[in-house]
């Protein structure tokens, strides 16, 4: 068995920042990710980020990519295992891992972060199953990883930010975005977003939600229509829509599967995202010395991922010894300080609410144990 | 879809200039065998890109009702797209990248493994 000081699983915004911040202090970290690159969903986020210059606000996130990479690279004290699958974990922190081509490792780590991440929701039709419907978050992986346009002609599923963040970045792919249905009656993403989409002449339907799609091997069109107040859809208000491209951007859902293997307690919280692993104000779960970052604690942006990934990592290098209590404290205000920056906007506040919850729930189950 | 819808799509599938990412870097060239067919893709792309690049959409066959599957997360998650690739099935196309001369055929429910005499 391989021994390991600090053991991060994924690497994305959260894992990239919480290994540079425990690497920062001299922890040892090895970085395990299943992708052949690391960076998570920021390569295919061509988007200007919102905040304040110290959130990396004006930059898109490949260049924010790019930079963490680069500073990954710098480190001596961290190591990068790609192509490499965590099939397994326990609360003695024992990883089972299966790097490509290479049989099974054993690691025995003593913290890990599980910085896994989130999978798109779905929402249920007739015809969801058919190839030409996908997640959003998958045709902008395609268009903006890939260089592949996967549909001419999109309907797009959710007005939120995703939504209409990648109905534009669907235009400049060259894609006609045929148009956004939107279930509920008020429009879900930011201004500013929403605007550019409308300015590009994409219409809105809302409220409508998707009856089926059309197809026998592909998409080639799409039944919508108009819903009422309890979300029964109106008799004589059907379109058909020519499309061959369904994209869902309903939500997401924390990728949670090793937490739950690993036997820490969850907390159920709808505003984070529905079944999250329960933790504290540092992010360590109810076993100790594993803790949590990114979107598997809690449905949120790349930004706030990255703030909590430090906030994981600077605990977990204390917890080792190579930073004070004092100098932990005062790096963990200023993280703190930051998130609750990102966690002030009108938008933020359900989930801000959520967290405390969270803590909350946290502290009760450390006083019943 | 009829053979010139088709046609379009694999034409403007690939994006070779974009406003915000620029012009497309050209990597080398490799060969794929799809279904028995000769395929072209770049090195980088990810089968399942590859797949689209040359107009498939169908990646595999369910078991039960045989339903055409395709992409669907592209992260790797819902195993929607996996194929059988060098004749091992259940790889999971989004996040596999091609190598030249890979064998890529549409999976049929769960797959068969190829095993060798005596093992």
């Amino acid at each position: 068995m391989i021994h390991k000081e600090i053991v991060i699983v994924g690497g994305g915004p959260a894992g990239l920042s919480a290994g540079i911040e425990a690497a920062k202090y001299g922890a040892e970290v090895l970085i395990i990710d299943e992708n052949h690159l690391v960076g998570g969903q920021l390569f295919k986020q061509i988007h200007k980020f919102f905040g304040s210059r110290e959130h990396k606000a004006g930059m898109r996130g490949f260049s924010i990519g790019r930079d963490l990479l680069e500073e990954i690279n710098k480190s001596e004290n961290i190591e990068l295992w790609l192509n490499s699958e965590v099939i397994g974990i326990n609360k003695e922190k024992e990883l089972l891992v299966v790097p490509k081509d290479q049989g099974v490792v054993e690691i025995k780590a003593e913290k890990i972060i599980l910085a896994t991440g989130a999978i798109e929701k779905s929402i249920y039709f007739p015809g969801w199953d058919l190839p030409g419907v996908m997640g959003a978050g998958a045709a902008q992986t395609m268009m903006n990883v890939h260089r592949i346009l996967p549909g001419k002609k999109v309907l797009m599923i959710g007005s939120g930010n995703v939504g209409v963040i990648i109905s534009y970045q669907m235009i400049q792919g060259g894609a006609e975005v045929v148009g956004i249905l939107e279930a509920s009656s008020t429009l879900g993403g930011y201004g500013v977003h929403t605007a550019k989409v409308t300015r590009a002449g994409v219409p809105f339907y809302r409220p409508y939600t998707i009856k089926r799609a059309i197809g026998e091997d592909c998409v080639e069109g799409a039944e919508i229509v108009q819903i009422d107040s309890q979300w029964q859809p109106v008799e004589g208000t059907e379109v058909i829509l020519e499309v061959d491209l369904i994209c869902m951007a309903t939500g997401f859902n924390p990728l949670t599967e090793l937490a739950w293997m690993s036997g820490c307690q969850f907390t159920y919280i709808p505003e984070l995202g529905g079944q999250v692993p329960t933790h504290n104000d540092r992010l360590e779960t109810t076993v100790k010395g594993i803790y949590i970052a990114g979107d598997i604690s809690g449905i949120e942006e790349a930004s706030t991922a990255m703030e909590e990934g430090k906030l994981a990592g600077v605990h977990a290098a204390h917890s080792l010894g190579y930073l004070s209590k004092e100098k932990e404290k005062v790096e963990r205000n200023k993280i703190w300080e930051r998130l609750n920056d990102l966690r002030s906007g009108p938008m933020d506040i359900k989930r801000k609410n959520g967290k405390e919850l969270m803590f909350l729930k946290y502290n009760e189950g450390c006083i019943n144990d | 879809m009829n053979k010139t819808n088709l046609e379009r799509l694999i034409l403007l599938s690939r994006i070779d200039s974009h406003p915000i990412l620029g012009e497309l870097d050209i990597n080398k060239e490799v060969t794929l065998m799809i279904d028995g067919e000769v395929c072209k893709a770049y090195e980088g792309d990810m089968i399942a890109s590859a797949m689209y690049a040359n107009g498939k959409r169908v990646f595999r066959y369910t078991k039960k009702f045989h339903k055409p599957r395709g992409l669907f997360c592209a992260i790797g998650k819902c195993t929607d797209c996996i194929m059988t690739v060098n004749g091992v099935p259940n790889i999971r196309t989004c996040i596999t990248p091609v190598e030249d001369g890979m064998i890529i055929e549409t999976q049929e429910g769960l797959g068969q493994w190829e095993r060798s005499e005596g093992l």
